[in-house]
C-alpha cells in the first residue's frame, strides 16, 4: 500500500472516531460545536505520556481518553442544564477556551506546537477505530441507547416516564469525550506534530459534518461521513479549492432532502436481518 | 493614561461587537434561531467595504456596499437555510446556517486569497491627540457609526409598523399570524436587518484593524455570540451593555496578560453567564421575561 493511501486511510479512521463522538451526543438530542476540544485533550495528554514518560501508545491513548472523559464529566455537570442552542453555544465556547488554554500552555510548546511522537501504524489506528465503533454499535442495541433515544425524542416525557435524564445526558457526554480523546491521541501520533490550531472551531465543524452527513441516527453513519469527507476531495481534485464550499452545500442539501443523513436504520435493516438469520 | 487609552480602544472594539451581537440577537429574539452565518456575513461585509475603499470609494459608499451585500446574502440564507426548516427543532436551522457559513468563508478565500486584505494608507485616516489620548479618525467613525445604527434599529423596532409586527412575532408567532401580521415578511425583514447590521460591523472592524482576513468571522464574529449571551438572549438590548463590556475586557486582557488569553476570557465570561445567570445581564428569569425587543 502506498504511503499516500495509508495516510488517507488513517485520516478516515481518525475522522470516523471524531464523528462518532459527535454522534453519541446527538443520540441524546444535543449538538456539540466543541468536540475538537476533546480531541485536543486526548492528543496532548497521550503525546505528553509517550514523549516524556515513554509510555506505550495504547496505554497513553487510554489515559488520554480517561482525561478527556473526565473533563467531559466535569464540564458536563453544569453544562447539561442547558439544552439545544444554548448547549451548542456553550460547547462552542468550551472548544475555543480549550484551544486558548493549550495556546498558553508553555510546557507543551504553546503556539509553537508539540512534537517528538512515534508514528502509529495504520493497523493500530483501525483496530482502535473498529473496536470503538463496534462497542458503540453494541451499545446501540442496549437498554441504555433506548433511554438515550427517549431523551432525544422528548426530554420532558422521558423524565416523566421516570428516566434520570441528567444521568443519561452525562453518560453520553462522557462517552463522547472519551471517544474524542482517542481520536485526538491517534491524530497526534499520526501527524507527529500538533498545535492548538489543529483543534479550532473548524475541526469541530468537520466532526459535525461527518456525523450529520453520514447519518445522525446510526453509529455506522460516522464511517460513511468520514469516507465522504476524506475521499471525495481526492476524487474531485480539479475543484480542490472549492471542497469546503461543496461540503457546506452538501450539509444544507442533506438537511433538506434527507435529514437523518445518508445511512439510516431503514437502509441498514436488511443488513441487520442478514446477521440475525445467521445468528 | 495608558489605561484610559485602552478603555477607548476597548470601546471601539466593543462598538463592533455590539452591532454583530445585535445581528445575532435579532434573529434569536424574534425567531428563536441562531443564524451562525451572521459571523461570515460580517466577514463578507468587511471584504466588500474594504475593497470599495481600496478602489477609492468614499467611506459612506463603502459602508453601504458592505451593508447591502451582507443584507442580500442574509435574504438568500433565509430562503435556503431557514424557510425550508420551519417547524423543525431549532438545532436544524443552526446546522443549515453553519453550512452557509462554510460556503461563504470558502468562497471568500477563493476569491480574495487567504492572506489579509490591507487597507491602503490613504484610506486609513489620521490620528490626533486630545487630552493626552491618541484618537484616530477611524476610531471616531466606528463608534459614531455604531451609535447611529443602533439608534436607527431602535427607532425601527420601537416606532414603526414593521417594528410592531416584529415585536408581535417575537412575543407569540402563532397569535401574531392569527391577528394578520404578515409573518413571512417579518421573517425576511428580520434576516435582512440582521445581515445589514453584520455587514456594517464588518466594514467597521476593517477600518479598526485597517485589514481584514477571511477568518475574521470565525475569530471575531463568533465572539459576538458570547456578547449576545452575556447581554441576555431574552432581552436583545442587553448587547448595548455587554458589547462595550466585552470589548473593554478583551483589550484589557491583551494589555495585562498577552493576546493569547483573550479568547479564554471572553468565552469564559459567556460560559459563566450561561451557568450562573442564564438569562444574561439584562434578561429576566423565565416566566417574567417581559418584552424581548
Amino acid at each position: 500500500m502506498s504511503s499516500y493511501v495509508q495516510a488517507l486511510l488513517a485520516d478516515v479512521g481518525v475522522g470516523l472516531l471524531g464523528g462518532l463522538s459527535v454522534y453519541v451526543i446527538l443520540s441524546v438530542g444535543q449538538l456539540s460545536l466543541g468536540n475538537a476540544a476533546f480531541m485536543a485533550i486526548g492528543a496532548y495528554v497521550a503525546s505528553m505520556l509517550t514523549v516524556w514518560k515513554g509510555w506505550p501508545l495504547d496505554a497513553a491513548l487510554l489515559a488520554g481518553a480517561a482525561a478527556s472523559g473526565l473533563t467531559g464529566l466535569i464540564i458536563g455537570f453544569p453544562a447539561l442544564r442547558l439544552r439545544g442552542i444554548y448547549l451548542a453555544m456553550a460547547t462552542l465556547g468550551f472548544g475555543e477556551m480549550t484551544r486558548s488554554f493549550f495556546l498558553n500552555l508553555e510546557a507543551t510548546g504553546g503556539a509553537g506546537g508539540f512534537h517528538g511522537m512515534q508514528k502509529v501504524s495504520l493497523a493500530s489506528i483501525w483496530l482502535w477505530t473498529v473496536g470503538l465503533l463496534v462497542i458503540v454499535m453494541l451499545l446501540e442495541r442496549s437498554r441504555l441507547w433506548l433511554e438515550f433515544r427517549a431523551v432525544r425524542d422528548d426530554e420532558t416525557a422521558a423524565e416523566m416516564a421516570g428516566l434520570d435524564t441528567t444521568r443519561l445526558k452525562l453518560t453520553a457526554f462522557t462517552l463522547s469525550a472519551a471517544i474524542g480523546g482517542v481520536a485526538g491521541g491517534l491524530f497526534a501520533h499520526h501527524q507527529l506534530f500538533i498545535e492548538p490550531g489543529n483543534f479550532a472551531f473548524e475541526r469541530s465543524v468537520d466532526l459535525v459534518l461527518i456525523a450529520i452527513v453520514g447519518g445522525s441516527e446510526v453509529a455506522i453513519g460516522a464511517l460513511a461521513g468520514s469516507v465522504i469527507l476524506n475521499l471525495l476531495p481526492e476524487a474531485l481534485r480539479f475543484a480542490a479549492n472549492w471542497r469546503l464550499a461543496a461540503f457546506g452545500a452538501l450539509l444544507v442539501l442533506i438537511l433538506l432532502v434527507r435529514r437523518q443523513g445518508l445511512l439510516d436504520r431503514k437502509l441498514l435493516d436488511p443488513v441487520f436481518r442478514l446477521f440475525k438469520r445467521h445468528g | 493614561m495608558i489605561a484610559l487609552q485602552q478603555l477607548l480602544n476597548g470601546l471601539t472594539l466593543g462598538a463592533v461587537y455590539t452591532l454583530v451581537a445585535l445581528a445575532f440577537s435579532l434573529v434569536m429574539g424574534v425567531l428563536g434561531v441562531l443564524n451562525i452565518a451572521v459571523a461570515e456575513l460580517f466577514m463578507v461585509g468587511a471584504y466588500v467595504g474594504l475593497s470599495a475603499l481600496a478602489h477609492g470609494a468614499p467611506l459612506p459608499v463603502a459602508v453601504l456596499a458592505g451593508m447591502g451585500s451582507a443584507g442580500v446574502l442574509a435574504l438568500v440564507i433565509e430562503r435556503v437555510a431557514y424557510r425550508p426548516f420551519a417547524g423543525a427543532p431549532p438545532i436544524v436551522p443552526l446546522l443549515s446556517t453553519l453550512g452557509c457559513s462554510i460556503v461563504l468563508q470558502n468562497a471568500v478565500v477563493n476569491l480574495f486569497g487567504s492572506d489579509p486584505l490591507q487597507l491602503p494608507d490613504s484610506a486609513v485616516g489620521t490620528a490626533f491627540e486630545f487630552a493626552g489620548l491618541r484618537i484616530s479618525t477611524p476610531q471616531l467613525t466606528v463608534i459614531g457609526c455604531a451609535i447611529l445604527l443602533v439608534g436607527i434599529v431602535a427607532w425601527l423596532v420601537q416606532r414603526t409598523r414593521f417594528g410592531r409586527a416584529l415585536r408581535a412575532v417575537a412575543e407569540n408567532p402563532g397569535v401574531a399570524r392569527l391577528l394578520g401580521v404578515p409573518a413571512q415578511r417579518v421573517v425576511s425583514g428580520t434576516f435582512l436587518l440582521s445581515g445589514v447590521l453584520a455587514g456594517a460591523a464588518g466594514v467597521l472592524i476593517g477600518l479598526h484593524y485597517s485589514a481584514v482576513s477571511p477568518f475574521v468571522g470565525a475569530d471575531a464574529g463568533l465572539k459576538a455570540i458570547a456578547v449576545m449571551v452575556i447581554g441576555g438572549v431574552t432581552r436583545i438590548w442587553g448587547v448595548l451593555l455587554a458589547g462595550p463590556l466585552v470589548g473593554i475586557a478583551e483589550v484589557m486582557t491583551i494589555y495585562l496578560g498577552g493576546s493569547a488569553v483573550r479568547d479564554f476570557v471572553v468565552y469564559g465570561l459567556m460560559i459563566a453567564t450561561l451557568l450562573l445567570r442564564p438569562h444574561g445581564l439584562l434578561g429576566k428569569p423565565p416566566g417574567q421575561e417581559g418584552e424581548r425587543l
